[in-house]
């Protein structure tokens, strides 16, 4: 029943608070968020010709996250090339490349915009297999810059990603840590499906230990990040991060949560959360989404359902975005999404039973 | 066959793409001064050199940690907002883009509601939400700025839709980029609105760049105008720093939608001065070409132009910039000393009360 869950040196919660100036112990090599996807993109685009970007201002600009970064100058414009603004004609493009023989990796400026492309991706890209029974396949990565914190506004600051899990066909994955965004992003490379991958822009800036060459991190596996006795806190993205520092808090109250990274939204690693529900007992669900049909209820779903439900021994809570679009505001848009305190004290409540 | 059908379509839909040349040094008052008053053009000069000042003090704010999130200005594109704006009436309608400042002053809006929304604060037009991208003014038939790219154009039509339904005479402009013409909105947008003849004007401010792609390596056709043909309506480009041929553009347009003669798409060709936004490198293009546009200053020639003609003089200016700055000034404090809106609020305005 236990599945493959693998841990690594856990990521101190402050990696995340990009240019905060702070110097870490010195690891084997450190690179940041988007340094490690732009790494698996020129490691993919090295080995395999058919390999090639396509996104708005990837090439001389570098991408409006510096992602693509230099990578124009390394490997020309054809392979990194600049779209016009054209969201759903682009993503057509990069359907129909993947469909005969290319291996598009295609960057929405920002993932709201992936929005004019929803016909693409979830009426051709997703089901393209599916309908001409098997005869073809749609080997084509997108990548999302997602979520709120840069004061960007309601329509650059969604995070949509449970929309593209509701669609099969499609495979929808969260990386967390620059470990994983190059892992993940070389298994998709690798993967004959098409991948959707989330990225949060507060993360592009995060430095983790990334090691050098190729390597793969599952598509569909959670990680556990912290084990723990008490309550069991799965997070994806963002909230992974600001999970780990309220477990850090809470166990000098004699608290001790499990941290899980679900990692990958479809599929969905159903027995490691059950699995580390029945050590634990309880669940928080934590994400940046909205929560209302958002993937807390998925989860929690999951957990209802399955004989880890005999086990619980508090209802399950979901901490989610807020009902909302992301104001401008500043404190209004820390308001809409999960925070630290909020998790803490959401944890503390349902472990001390007050409620 | 293909090619017959062609054929015709093309005798049922001319193009009418007119290319205006700029002359070297017009000696000539602008005809459409003739329509427009002493005091409408110094009004007009005002509002630029209010949408310059407006736009280098909230670029100022921003560096002092003021305005949160980004933003995108419009410096160097001043005349094109306002002598489009020019033509319309406070009841007609805009669609604006995220380089909306300039669209939003011309149409009318207060500056000191606009900086309490850079700052966030509860008096803003958007009570702090929306922020500069968001900017609106409805109470100036100002729609909104859009933070995405296209995202105006249809809404556009879908208003000039209803002010024919309504039989009001109300027209709608639709102010987009050089990038946005090639989404799929602007091109559908277009169709519609020409076989249904609709009051919009289509304004492309083609200020040679969508971020750091020029439009010769994103656009097909050399000017946009040309793609007026496709649906069916006139097309015409214009000098977009100089205030009268935008103007006189505008007007033109403006007689032709209230008239029930449909929609019509003006090219406005100007530059941007400021990188794209605030995390531009400026990579993509030379210094040379940037310090060449500066020298073609839309407010500087207007002010020129407006002396030649002694409908102003330099005391007037002086004038007009000192009440200006002012202005200014009054609007920072205003909107400095506006309440934030209250975290108890977050899901307010989601849905009606
Ligand atoms: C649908 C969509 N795609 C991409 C973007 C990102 N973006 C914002 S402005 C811009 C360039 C727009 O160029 P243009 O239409 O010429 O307007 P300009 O910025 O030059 O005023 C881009 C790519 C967006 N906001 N919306
Ligand atoms: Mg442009």
């Amino acid at each position: 029943m236990s599945t493959l869950i693998e841990t690594r040196p856990a990521q101190r919660p402050q990696d995340v608070f990009a240019g905060d100036g702070r110097s870490h112990v010195s690891r084997a090599r450190e690179l940041t968020y988007a340094q490690a996807i732009q790494e698996a993109l020129a490691i993919a685009m090295e080995a395999d010709e058919r390999v090639f970007l396509m996104g708005e201002d990837i090439g001389i600009y570098g991408g409006a996250f510096q992602v693509t970064g230099d990578l124009v100058q390394r490997f020309g414009t054809e392979r990194v090339m600049d779209t016009p603004i054209s969201e759903l004609g682009a993503a057509g493009v990069a359907v129909g490349a993947a469909l005969t023989g290319l291996r598009p990796i295609f960057e929405f400026q920002f993932s709201d915009f992936s929005t004019l492309a929803m016909e693409q991706i979830v009426n051709q890209a997703a089901k393209l297999r599916f309908m001409l029974g098997g005869a073809v396949s749609v080997p084509l990565v997108m990548r999302f810059p997602s979520g709120s914190g840069t004061g960007a506004a309601a329509q650059h600051s969604q995070s949509l990603e449970a929309w593209f899990a509701h669609v099969p066909g499609l495979k929808v994955v969260q990386p967390a840590t620059p470990y994983d965004a190059k892992g993940c992003l070389l298994a998709a490379i690798a993967d004959p499906d098409p991948v959707m991958i989330f990225e949060h822009k507060l993360l592009y800036k995060m430095k983790g230990e990334v090691p050098e060459g190729h390597y793969t991190v599952p598509l569909g596996k959670a990680r556990l990040c912290r084990p723990g006795r008490d309550v069991t806190v799965v997070a994806t993205s963002i909230m992974v991060h600001r999970s780990l520092a309220a477990a850090e808090e809470l166990a000098d109250e004699g608290i001790e949560a499990e941290v899980i990274d679900l990692r990958s939204l479809r599929p969905l690693d159903r027995d490691a959360l059950a699995a580390s529900v029945k050590r634990t007992h309880r669940l928080v669900c934590v994400y940046e989404g909205v929560k209302t049909l958002g993937i807390g209820a998925e989860l929690s779903a999951s957990i209802a359902e399955s004989d880890a439900f005999d086990y619980l021994d508090a209802p399950i809570l979901r901490l989610g975005g807020a009902e909302c679009p992301i104001p401008y505001n500043p404190e209004l848009e820390k308001a809409a999404v999960p925070q630290t305190p909020a998790i803490i004290a959401a944890v503390r409540n349902l472990v001390r039973g007050r409620r | 066959m293909a090619v017959q059908e062609m054929k015709l379509r093309e005798k049922s839909a001319p193009a009418r793409v007119r290319v205006v040349v700029e002359e070297a040094a017009p000696p000539m008052m602008p005809v459409i001064y003739r329509r427009l008053s002493a005091e409408s053009l110094r009004q007009a000069l005002r509002k630029m050199l209010l949408i310059r000042r407006f736009e280098e003090s909230a670029e100022d704010a921003y560096m002092r940690g003021l305005v949160h999130g980004t933003m995108h200005l419009s410096i160097g594109q001043e005349a094109s907002a306002v002598g489009i704006c020019a033509a319309l009436d406070p009841t007609d309608y805009m669609t604006s883009t995220h380089r909306g400042h300039g669209h939003c002053i011309a149409k009318g809006a207060q500056v000191s509601r606009m900086f309490a929304e850079f700052f966030g604060k509860e008096d803003g037009y958007c009570r702090g939400r929306g922020g500069s991208m968001h900017i609106a003014d409805v109470s100036t038939g100002n729609l909104g700025a859009n933070g995405i790219v296209g995202g105006g154009i249809p809404i556009a039509v879908g208003v000039a839709l209803s002010m024919k339904r309504q039989k009001r005479s109300s027209v709608v402009v639709s102010f987009f980029g050089d990038g946005a013409n090639n989404e799929g909105a602007f091109h559908e947008a277009l169709n519609m609105a020409s076989i249904w003849k609709l009051p919009v004007i289509f304004v492309c401010e083609n200020n040679g760049y969508g971020m750091s792609t020029s439009s010769d390596r994103s656009t097909a056709v050399k000017d946009v105008a040309q793609r007026a043909s496709a649906y069916a309506m006139a097309g015409r480009i214009v000098d977009g720093n100089d205030f009268a041929e935008v103007a006189q553009a505008a007007f033109d347009a403006v007689e032709r939608a209230r008239q029930g003669g449909g929609p019509s798409l003006i090219e406005s060709k100007t530059y941007r001065i400021r990188g794209h936004s605030r995390s531009d490198r400026n990579r993509y293009r030379t210094k040379e070409e940037i310090e060449a546009w500066l020298a073609r200053d839309p407010i500087g020639a207007f002010e020129r132009q407006l002396l030649r003609l002694g409908f102003i003089t330099t005391a007037d200016i002086d004038a007009i910039r000192a009440d200006v700055e002012r202005e200014i000034e009054e609007a920072i404090a205003f909107a400095k000393a506006s309440p934030a809106p209250s975290i108890e609020e977050l899901t307010r305005y989601v849905y009606s009360d």
